[in-house]
């Protein structure tokens, strides 16, 4: 009795199936069991241990976790979750800033114009801007936080030792950041902090030439640490270039390497600190 | 199904319980996640980031101040010159930092929060935190004016107002007129405060230095007598209008 032709379902067939709802179940099926669809998804959604397991360790963002924890390290009151936000805050200025890039150029004679277009003309660009400042502020002050935490708890005991200084890096390169996007609006503002702060490096000893011992270097205004910094003696047109691609480029690959190293050594020491 | 329902809870002494971070940790991420990027979106929405106008180099703000996270810095820079305030004290401050771990080595009180088993180093890290960093900061950024004078909230922010320039080196307080013998005078002071710190801690924890180790001891009192050592000159500047402790051709402290 073998009928290789395919079946053909008659119509009363077919509503019954509509009717009773198996259609689904039939059109459910091909689709997850597709080439497609199974070479994306490995696993169901079903909430099983192997799942739970698979959920983690089968995708490439969430894989940064462990696949189980303490319980102590699920409390906010113990994590303050100040280093997930800062990581969050990091991206939305990767983003933010990104957007801002499409309009922005660091040239002495557009640049503050440009900011003026952003935030008169770009459609969302004020929002853009405002997202990307603040996001930037409340960054350094969450990274300021996570330190306090971090050392409140003594989490920078050993095994840890190492990933607080890369932390200290990192906050080091969260200022920084900071610092040479401040000089990008090309404001009054802008133009005085940075040139506040980069007097400073005027002052180094032996590079600076207001330092002590410069005589000794034989370093000029236009030719130390400053100068080398600000690409000038002045903070001018190319010390806007100079900050930009500090901010855009430099710090944030050296930073985001540093984060890597941070993420990945934290769950090397043993996953976040508790109680031995 | 959640999983105490599906397994028993076994007790097993010693064996802290472990939770999956998928569903737990990871909706906790999720949710924290949310909150802060409305938080963000709302806050850029409501206030606007400052644009002043167009940079001009012939015209000085008064006062000029750096980004608010380096107005501390800013800030010792009355009581400093710029190699210290601008240069030395933050490579201090991140080398000091990133030497914690190595010199804190008090076992107890890893992972978990607690005051009572490493009192120092709380009390450390928090005033020097809290008060040389924080407080300064705010410090600057509300109550520093033109002339980086120090202005209350409600007085008004004066560009003529004039201080008298009182202050006078240290040597000179004690009666030192000779520019060498002041130099050496000051340079004598600086040398017993930190020779003298030093001995008295190496005296006092002389049963630590076996275990803890001399260079580990040594750092660690430096580190303690600098940060200490910019309060005592905060102070020395505030209250007794000194200027200087050392006055050399080269450097000045």
């Amino acid at each position: 009795m073998a009928n290789k032709a395919p079946q053909i379902p008659s119509i009363a067939e077919f509503i019954h199936k509509i009717k009773s709802g198996e259609i689904f179940t039939e059109i459910a099926k091909e689709i997850t069991e597709s080439q497609l669809w199974t070479s994306t998804f490995r696993h169901g959604y079903a909430d099983t241990p192997r799942n739970r397991v698979l959920q983690i360790a089968s995708n490439v963002w969430l894989h940064l976790h462990p696949v189980k924890m303490h319980r102590h390290a699920l409390r906010i009151k113990f994590t303050w979750c100040m280093g997930g936000i800062t990581f969050l805050l990091f991206l939305s200025t990767v983003v933010t800033g990104v957007i801002l890039m499409f309009y922005y150029r660091p040239v002495g004679e557009y640049a503050y114009y440009d900011m003026k277009y952003l935030q008169y003309d770009v459609p969302f660009g004020m929002l853009m801007r405002n997202m990307h400042r603040w996001a930037a502020h409340a960054m350094v002050i969450t990274v300021w936080l996570h330190m306090f935490r971090v050392f409140l708890t003594g989490s920078y005991k050993p095994p840890r030792e190492f990933n607080w200084v890369i932390g200290v890096f990192l906050v080091t390169f969260t200022l920084l950041l900071s610092f040479t996007g401040y000089l990008l609006p090309w404001d009054q503002l802008a133009m005085w902090a940075v040139t506040v702060g980069t007097n400073m490096a005027r002052a180094t000893p032996f590079l600076g030439n207001e330092g002590p011992f410069a005589e000794y270097v034989g370093v000029t205004p236009r030719y130390d640490a400053r100068s080398l910094l600000i690409g000038g003696s002045l903070v001018g047109p190319p010390a806007l270039l100079r900050f930009y691609v500090l901010h855009c480029i430099f710090i944030p690959l050296i930073a985001g390497a540093l984060m890597i190293v941070h993420f990945w050594r934290i769950r090397k020491d043993g996953g976040i600190s508790g109680p031995l | 199904m959640s999983e105490a329902a599906a397994a028993p809870k076994r007790k097993v002494e010693g064996v802290p319980e472990k939770l999956h971070v998928w569903p737990y940790l990871v909706r906790l991420e999720f949710l924290c996640a949310l909150v802060v990027i409305v938080a963000l979106a709302v806050w850029s929405i409501v206030i606007d980031a400052p644009l002043e106008e167009a940079a001009n180099p012939t015209k000085t703000p008064n006062p000029s101040k750096a980004p608010w996270y380096f107005l501390g810095l800013q800030d010792i820079l009355v009581y400093f010159d710029p190699w210290f305030a601008g240069v030395v004290a933050p490579v201090l401050i991140i080398v000091g930092l990133m030497l914690i771990p190595y010199l804190d080595v008090n076992p107890k009180g890893n992972g978990y929060y607690t005051y009572h088993e490493r009192k120092v180093a709380i009390w450390v890290y928090c005033f020097g935190f809290l008060v040389l960093w924080i407080a300064l900061i705010i410090m600057g950024v509300f109550l520093r004016g033109p002339g980086w004078n120090l202005f209350m909230p409600w007085q008004y922010w004066d560009p003529h107002k004039v201080v008298a320039l009182v202050s006078v080196d240290l040597p000179y307080a004690f009666g030192f007129r000779d520019y060498t013998w002041s130099a050496i005078f000051g340079g004598g002071v600086l040398l017993a405060y930190f020779g003298i710190g030093t001995g008295a801690y190496f005296f006092l924890e002389r049963k630590a230095l076996k275990s803890v180790g001399f260079l580990r001891m040594f750092l660690k009192i430096q580190l303690a007598l600098i940060m200490m050592g910019i309060v005592i000159k905060i102070v020395l500047r505030i209250g007794f209008n000194i200027k200087y402790i050392m006055v050399t051709p080269w450097i000045s402290v």
